[in-house]
């Protein structure tokens, strides 16, 4: 049984060790001005601890098969420890936990510390069960004020958000259902909710917060590349959850421009 | 002693007092197992339906039909909530602990026999109240275990919301006060009822992990409950503590200037230390077996306390690593971070310990000794994902995914109960008076390690390629879809080690009247269980009190005629 142990112990590592090195399923690729950084500090947590991993149960293996009673007379090791040996593991992996979570903490810190640059462009998300609305604030940079008593969900974009058109700012407020971005440009979202918590959850840019009704949540993000990215819920909502997602267009410049200039038209 | 004498009580005479409303920690420990047991099957058949729909979401099942998306959400929540609570609450702690605490300690009977007795059915009645969530009008909740407001505090945000939502936190709250009453039970009896020379540091390990479960308990319980009471009051009076202005389906709701974070705090203040409640003991019932079946005094005993007590300090102040992406602020988020990273610390300790007791021993793998063998595999495993979600800036991929469910899973949900099936395994002749059978033991442990690694390993992939959990069918986000394989895969694997707990019970019933005959001290163990009849008399020791002359882990003692020393034995070493 302990040559079995060893031989099972060892394949679970051996597979499981498999496919994150093959990278058979990994993080999409990273289209986003922070996801270099976020990777590269996942793979070092990864290789760390993936080393963690092997060593542990291949010793775990290898242990009970050595040691295993093979009815021989071996005299067996009568100790209660060792003090010297419970010291220095401790402070390695103190070390080595507390110095890992340092290293990325620089990354978090110019995500989550600083607001965004004065010229970002300002966009903001709101959620509801069971869709995602995306408002720009147009020539005027102000969003408009909202207000619940007007929100009609079923009437879609201004009006689910319940824009209160008797304010002067609402004239040039777009509301969509798809979010279009520019380019290497930084992205000053506002996350709001209506209803219960949804979070904002795009794989591609490393990006994910919660939107919760009754804060409006203030994140920066760069998006880096042209594409198609796909939005989806990560915080249990309700029923319809699994199919609360969207989708971001990531554009030029030019093609930003003409595509908000082309949605205030369609207002007038 | 003094305090012993006053809890002393004649044997029940009768069926009903002696089995159903007993004073006798054994049965009661015995009530609340087969609590866990009935409540695990609830659970994995939850489960197993859930994985069905992941996969054929349109399939139409005899006696249940098709699954809807809502009805997959009441699934998980009560899959969560029954598997958290009623088992791995209830089986290590209250079954186990009840059984084995007084015993282990050399006492009669628990502190509080009545308040014992009273904490059983008080869970009794808290299961059959969240049972009855399901047969509710609109059906059981499905705003998930962890219940975030305002989904869970508004009665129209969908189905299930209604009085399933009301039966589910009424049941928490029962469950809540059962387990304050369990846990004042637990750290009076260590308190006052050991035996004389057993000294604190003379306990056995499994002692140790639920003294600090129970002081852990003591300290969450009662903040869920009036996290509960509120959650309750929000939605059948009308107050706010959880729910700001809210417009739903275009409905504006009456409730103003409640803070949804505040549930989630009070929650997770309950929830972190939760998790240390549901693996403490299992690691109790790790190290004693792990000694036990090396024959080999545990490694670094004094370490292995310590560590136990670190966790239990440590595990009160990272509750906040939950809510990374809750909108808290990204300050708390970096300190609660450092504390969790430290969490790591003890539990390596713990981990490098057991494999330092296993160095140089002489093993004997007997089916107890293999799922301890298993619990060390899968505690590593789930633990070594624990630094990826410590970390807000990895949390931001991989917070609630389907990795955050492999994590979780592992070492709280598998660990823990490998930590079962390792106590099941060890005190079944104890408690039962016969052997379970070795041959079934083997193929179940073999079955159920592999098939838990082939369930929960390729979650930390999906998650990774940005799976989001609680999602009941994949097919309207587009880059889920290449994903199904894997998925697709994790459900076989799910269908075949659930059909490996089927030998898992079968040896548990079939040995209770068949098995052969065990004798007092099958395992040639050394604490104060071994040294009484089998199955122990009413007040445990048959009329005398133990005295206890050794540490707990005895064994291979140099120049000692056996190999191992029991604790009652006036001869052989004293220094420990």
């Amino acid at each position: 049984m302990g040559l079995a142990l060893l031989v099972i112990i060892w394949l679970i590592t051996f597979f499981s060790t498999y496919f994150f090195i093959a990278k058979t399923w990994w993080l999409p690729h990273g289209v986003a001005a922070a996801a270099p950084w976020i990777d590269h500090q996942f793979t070092l947590t990864y290789v760390i601890m993936g080393i963690v991993f092997v060593a542990a149960q291949g010793a775990l293996g290898y242990l009970v098969w050595k040691y295993r009673d093979d009815g021989s007379k071996r005299a067996v090791d009568y100790s209660h420890g060792n003090t010297t040996l419970e010291l220095l593991w401790t402070t390695l992996t103190a070390i080595l936990f507390i110095g890992l979570n340092l290293m990325g903490s620089h990354v978090w810190a110019s995500e989550r510390f600083e607001p965004a640059h004065a010229d970002a462009v300002p966009v903001e998300v709101t959620g509801m069960q069971f869709a995602w609305y995306f408002r720009y604030p147009g020539p005027d940079g102000t969003f408009a004020k909202t207000e619940p008593k007007l929100m009609d969900p079923s009437a879609g974009n201004e009006a689910a958000l319940g824009l209160d058109t008797s304010d002067p700012s609402a004239k040039d407020d777009v509301v969509t259902g798809t979010m279009y971005l520019p380019v290497n440009r930084e992205v000053a979202l506002t996350l709001r909710s209506v209803d219960v918590i949804h979070s904002f959850f795009v794989p591609s840019f490393r990006f994910k917060q919660d939107a919760v009704p009754g804060l409006a949540i203030h994140m920066h993000f760069t998006p880096t590349e042209i594409g198609d990215y796909e939005i989806a819920c990560a915080e249990l909502c309700g029923l319809g959850h699994y199919k609360m997602h969207g989708m971001v267009h990531v554009v030029s410049q030019d093609d930003f421009d003409k595509w908000l200039a082309t949605r205030e038209a369609e207002k007038q | 002693m003094v305090a012993q004498d006053a809890h002393a009580h004649a044997a029940p005479q009768g069926f009903i007092r002696k089995y159903v409303f007993s004073l006798d920690h054994k049965v009661i420990g015995v009530q609340y197992y087969f609590l866990a047991l009935v409540a695990v099957f609830v659970g994995m058949a939850l489960s197993l339906l859930m994985r069905v729909h992941m996969i054929w979401p349109t399939a139409v099942l005899p006696i249940f039909g098709e699954i809807k998306p809502e009805t997959y959400l009441q699934l998980l929540t009560m899959h969560g909530t029954i598997m958290v609570f009623f088992v791995l609450t209830t089986a290590p702690q209250s079954g186990f602990g009840n059984y084995f605490l007084p015993i282990q300690i050399g006492a009669p009977d628990m502190a509080f026999p009545v308040l014992n007795m009273l904490s059983f059915w008080t869970t009794f009645v808290a299961f059959i109240v969240m049972l009855s969530a399901f047969f509710a009008v609109g059906g059981a909740p499905l705003h998930g275990w962890t219940g975030y407001a305002p989904l869970s505090a508004l009665t129209n945000s969908g189905p299930g919301e209604q009085l399933g939502a009301d039966l589910w936190i009424t049941s928490i709250a029962i469950f809540c006060i059962a387990s304050l009453m369990g846990a004042l039970n637990f750290i009076t009896t260590i308190l006052d009822l050991r035996a004389k020379g057993m000294t604190m540091m003379r306990m056995p390990l499994t002692c140790w992990a639920w003294f600090i479960t129970a002081i852990l308990g003591l300290l969450a319980f009662g903040v869920l409950l009036s996290a509960g009471i509120l959650l309750l009051l929000d939605r059948n009076v009308g107050t706010s503590f959880y729910v700001p202005l809210v417009v739903v389906n275009g409905q504006v709701m009456a409730h103003k200037g409640g803070s949804p974070l505040l549930w989630q705090h009070l929650f997770w203040f309950f929830g972190h230390p939760e998790v240390y409640i549901a693996i403490l003991p299992g690691m109790g019932v790790a190290s004693q077996i792990l000694s036990t079946f090396s024959r080999k005094p545990i490694f670094g005993y004094k370490a292995m306390v310590y560590a136990i007590m670190a966790i239990g300090i440590l595990g009160f102040v990272v509750w906040g690593h939950h809510m990374f992406m809750s909108g808290m602020s990204p300050y708390s988020a970096f300190a609660f971070s450092i504390m969790t990273m430290a969490i790591g610390v003890p539990s390596a300790i713990k981990t490098f310990n057991w494999l330092g007791t296993l160095y140089k021993g002489k093993i004997r793998f007997q089916s107890p000794m293999l799922y301890a063998i298993g619990f060390v595999s899968l505690f590593v495993s789930g633990g070594l994902s624990g630094p990826f979600l410590a970390q807000p800036v990895l949390d931001i991929p991989l917070h609630d995914t389907a990795f955050v469910v492999g994590h979780f899973h592992l070492i709280m949900g598998v660990a823990a109960i490998f930590g079962m099936f390792a106590g099941t395994a060890y005190w079944f002749p104890k408690m039962f008076g016969r052997m379970m059978n070795e041959s079934l033991g083997r193929i179940h442990f073999v079955m159920t390690l592999i098939g838990t690694y082939c369930i929960f390993m390729p979650m930390h992939y999906l998650g990774m390629a940005g799976q989001p959990r609680r999602y009941s069918q994949f097919t309207e986000v587009a880059y889920l879809h290449k994903l199904m394989p894997l998925n697709t895969f994790i459900t076989y694997a799910a269908i075949v080690t659930i059909a490996a707990q089927f030998i898992f019970v079968i040896n548990l019933f079939w040995s209770m009247f068949k098995g052969p005959k065990a004798s007092d001290n099958p395992w040639e163990a050394t604490t104060l269980e071994w040294t009484t009849a089998t199955p122990p008399p009413h007040d445990n020791f048959g009329g005398h009190t133990p005295v206890v002359y050794h540490g707990p882990y005895e064994y291979s003692v140099p120049g000692a005629p056996k190999d191992y020393i029991m604790q009652t034995d006036p001869a052989g070493v004293t220094a420990h």
